[in-house]
């Protein structure tokens, strides 16, 4: 029977603490979709327990499976009672799982992994390369041509191709510019994490939100020196990858001075404040990495902190708000981009039901778990469109795409923004003399 | 580690359910293994009905093979009664989880056992109604097991038990036949109540696959009050003031000191953890002016007996807060040890300030936290001995104290459980309880229900020279 071994093993302290209240189980995507306990938060943390204990093996396929099957959405950490930090569970297994299983993966897996956590993620400018790539392919005739001609099918990558983002036409590369506010003195400088993904395939969302914080009365700064957050690998269960990667961002935020690290992309914010305990056992960096955390603010956040300031203009729209997991579950911010949106004149907010249940996106989710993946899109986008909303509004590039694919699937005229975007229209839209003009040049949407 | 089933069971099974609701592998079979208790036993495999008529199939079939059945619904019960021992099937009810009528004119809900009692909630209150019983456990149990163990609530002061709102139940028994008891009305007297027979028997003699529960209609108004108190004697004292007084609250409930200190490290509430003890009061009615005014002399009372701070919440989400830290009670307390024993006695009236106090002084005798809290105006408490289930010196205590707390109970006049069931926890105090008259008919009661003896093995009646609450893993 194999165990848990080394380094990075999921702590009993933790999982002690599960009384079995099944509290969790209706707020999980996975054990809502199936009913079956052992796809549930309680279930997972019983069988991470068991290895622990010598009572099941490690690469057992059922427990495997459901180390794979989890979203690490976390909405069983926020409304757990008897506060079990359940991420602090689950990635430890996958490192194990990913451990003891690393030189037995099928080499397309193996390649895939190395090209995507020791590259493309590692360095951004091999992605910015890559991603220029698809850009082309995406905007010549070439897209049309692979898809008329069968060529992806036969390459098994069909699926795999019709999910990737649409790719920025200019991209967003952090160079160490310095924007100011637009009225002085500024109230704060915030240091902009541009992202991985976002600054390729969501570059609008980082030029937005450099304007609406520079509306916001503040200074934004992009230092070169940033990178990836590392949650893909982390979440990949290569934890000493992330830790490589998050030492590069305490650095690059500790030489620019700032006084906030302002990150508009949920799950790296979510990973970012969670270097302290990333670095927990590192002497050398713990402090560090836990001054750092405390410093982080979803853009979100931030903006519902430091107040939105004067200067409005109405955006006429119905706008549903679909809660990023690792918005409103792994950071437990829920009210301030509600309240975000609410103060934009004429933007009117509609619920939808189960606006925390995860849309099925999560990371890589939707490449590790496709069936799964697919049946909570389903879910989410039917809930949304009950709305009868003309935008969904959500705060994290994986739930912008898996909205975006899944909205295209349903024929939908739906479409997805940043809450930041919606900000960023609002002030372009503000018109200072007179109201009534104000209204006739509200944005149009859509 | 008992057996799995052989395929030709599991065949059988698969034909009846499909195979993908026939789960044996190692993960499932650990995972049914357990409900909100630390009991763990492994079943020789979970089978997932979606019909009353695939449940009468497998009990025939457990039936002609012998094979035990432990149904169960979310598993998370706090008596061990879903736990399945000797080898037992698992049942599981959640896929028959629709609720098939909602009836205003007749006051009843019809739902199938999988149902989660906050959804029923929410589905009649949208229609104007009013389905009181509110288990703490509401958003993660399934009214399958409400019945089965006959749940409570904080609401049952005024309100009543599950058993007061089942107004008809379909069972399937032992052998697969289909009982259907009682009918859609308040009043009904033909026959033996079965209908009570079944509502708390814990799964020892049949299924539920159907409840009809009645409805009141919604209260228009509630509102929350609390009160804090320098002594818990005083605070329980308050509570019998109160009621002596006439007034009949939706709820009373107590929490002391170290029960609000888990609470608020779990999730701030404002709680006065400085305090020895609060009460926490619901009103409710129809008109604001009589709901206010019951209030007022409520927490006038309370002041009159010993509170300090007493404050009325400002508004329905003040009031959200603390029924929301209330109900966080019982996992938050997982907080200070590993492991807790918690505890469900009900005691009279009379009886709740002399109890409070024996249950403090057994915690000292003892040297054991023991957090009290619970339903203080039905005289429902929840002592929770706190424990590590790893220290066998704490746990020789634990076991000492954990009787103690049941023979000061019933000597009070009270009993072992109020709303929790007796399950694997406490089916070795029950001749304590009900002595042996009492339990020799319901032994004979379930022997003529379920002569095999195959449904929920090693539950509710006393084992001699088996197993107890401490003996198992």
């Amino acid at each position: 029977m194999r165990g848990f071994t080394g380094n990075d093993v999921p702590p009993a302290s933790v999982y002690d603490q599960c009384v079995r209240c099944g509290l969790c189980l209706p707020t999980c995507p996975t054990y809502v979709e199936t009913l079956i306990e052992t796809s549930g938060p309680r279930g997972r943390i019983a069988l991470i327990k068991a290895v622990d204990e010598g009572r099941l093996d490690l690469l057992s396929p059922g427990f495997v499976h459901q180390m794979s099957e989890c979203l690490d959405c976390r909405a069983c950490e926020a409304v757990c009672p008897s506060g079990v930090a359940y991420g602090q569970l689950l990635e430890p297994a996958r490192t194990q799982i990913e451990r003891a299983t690393a030189g037995t993966q099928p080499a397309g897996r193996r390649l895939t992994r190395w090209f995507t956590l020791d590259g493309l993620f590692a360095h951004l400018s091999l992605m910015r390369f890559v991603a220029a790539l698809l850009r082309f392919y995406q905007r010549s005739g070439l897209r049309g041509f692979a898809r008329r001609s069968g060529l992806l099918r036969a390459l098994g990558v069909e699926r795999l191709e019709a999910m990737a983002p649409e790719f920025s036409e200019r991209f967003f590369v952090p160079r160490g510019q310095e924007w100011v506010a637009t009225s002085q003195p500024a109230k704060l400088t915030a240091f902009l994490h541009a992202g991985c993904v976002m600054q390729v395939a969501f570059a609008a969302v980082d030029e937005a939100t450099v304007r609406v914080l520079q509306r916001a009365g503040c200074d934004v700064v992009a230092p070169r020196a940033q990178g990836c957050c590392g949650a893909i690998a982390i979440h990949a269960g290569d934890l000493e990858r992330g830790r490589a990667l998050a030492k590069k961002n305490i650095v690059a935020f500790e030489r620019s001075g700032a006084d906030a690290y302002v990150v508009n992309a949920a799950g790296c914010g979510s990973s970012l404040k969670e270097y302290g305990h990333l670095f927990a056992d590192d002497p050398l960096w713990a402090e560090r990495a836990a001054a750092f955390a405390a410093k982080v603010r979803d853009v979100t956040e931030f903006l519902d902190a430091v107040g939105l300031g004067p200067g409005l203009g109405a955006v006429n729209a119905v706008v549903t708000y679909q809660e990023p997991c690792h918005l409103a579950h792994a950071q437990r911010i829920s009210a301030a981009p509600r309240r975000l949106l609410a103060a934009i004149p004429g933007l009117v907010l509609r619920e939808m039901e189960e606006s925390s249940l995860c849309c099925g996106s999560a990371g890589v989710y939707n490449v590790t778990q496709p069936e799964m993946a697919e049946r909570l899109g389903r879910r989410k986008i039917a809930n949304a469109l009950a709305t009868e909303a003309q935008v969904i509004a959500t705060a994290n590039p994986g739930c912008a795409l898996q909205l975006t694919n899944g909205l295209r699937d349903a024929e939908s005229a739906v479409i997805v923004k940043h809450v930041v975007e919606l900000l960023d229209e609002s002030y372009a839209a503000y018109k200072p003399t007179s109201r009534a003009s104000s209204a006739r040049a509200a944005s149009t949407l859509g | 580690m008992s057996a799995t089933v052989e395929p030709r069971i599991s065949g059988e099974l698969a034909a009846i359910v499909g195979p993908a609701n026939v789960l044996t592998s190692d993960v499932d079979l650990l995972a049914y293994g357990y409900d909100g208790t630390w009991f763990e036993s492994r079943p020789a495999c979970v089978v997932l009905p979606a019909t009353a008529a695939e449940v009468q199939a497998i009990h025939r079939l457990a039936c002609r093979e012998r094979l035990a059945l432990t149904p169960r619904a979310m598993g998370s019960g706090l008596s061990g009664g879903s736990v399945p021992l000797a080898g037992s099937i698992v049942l599981n009810v959640m896929r028959m989880n629709r609720i098939l009528e909602i009836d205003a004119v007749d006051g009843v809900a019809v739902v199938e056992p999988g149902v989660i009692t906050a959804d029923l909630q929410r589905a009649v209150e949208a229609r104007g109604l009013f389905y009181p019983p509110d288990p703490s456990s509401l958003k993660q149990s399934a009214i399958g097991g409400n019945v089965a163990e006959n749940a409570g609530g904080a609401r049952c002061l005024k309100y009543g038990v599950t058993s007061d709102y089942v107004n008809a139940l379909d069972v399937v028994l032992p052998g697969g036949e289909l009982l259907r008891t009682g009918g859609r009305m308040v009043k009904n007297v033909t026959g033996y109540n079965l209908r009570a027979l079944f509502t708390g028997a814990e799964g020892t003699l049949g299924t539920i696959v159907r409840v009809t529960l009645r409805l009141l209609a919604r209260p228009r108004f509630t509102k929350t009050a609390t009160a804090a108190f320098d002594r818990l004697e005083d605070a329980a004292a308050a509570v019998v003031a109160i009621l002596g007084a006439g007034l009949l609250p939706t709820s009373i409930e107590l929490m002391d000191q170290l029960t609000m200190r888990c609470v608020e490290e779990a999730r701030p509430a404002g709680l006065p953890v400085e305090s020895d003890a609060l009460l926490l009061f619901a009103v409710d009615g129809n008109y604001a002016e009589i709901v206010d005014a019951e209030l007022g002399r409520i927490v006038e009372l309370a002041r009159e007996h010993g509170a300090g701070a007493t404050r009325v919440a400002a508004d329905a989400q003040e009031s959200a807060r603390l029924w929301d830290a209330r109900r966080s009670i019982s996992p938050a307390l997982a907080r200070k040890t590993p492991h807790k024993l918690g505890e469900d006695i009900s005691v009279p009236r009379s009886a709740l300030v002399p109890m409070v106090r024996a249950i403090r002084a057994i915690a000292a005798r003892n040297d054991l936290l023991i957090p009290v809290f619970g339903h203080a105006g039905d005289g429902n408490l929840h002592p929770n001995i706190l424990c590590d289930r790893r220290d066998p010196a704490m746990m020789a205590r634990v076991r000492v104290a954990a009787r103690e707390i049941f023979e000061a109970a019933v000597a009070a006049g009270g009993t072992l459980s109020g709303e929790h069931g007796i399950g694997l926890l406490k089916k070795q105090f029950m001749e304590l309880d009900l002595g042996a008259d009492t339990l020799a008919l319901m032994r004979r009661i379930k022997d003529a229900v379920d002569p095999l003896g195959i449904m929920n093995p090693g539950k509710v009646f006393p084992d001699p020279g088996g197993i107890d609450a401490f003996e198992l893993p």
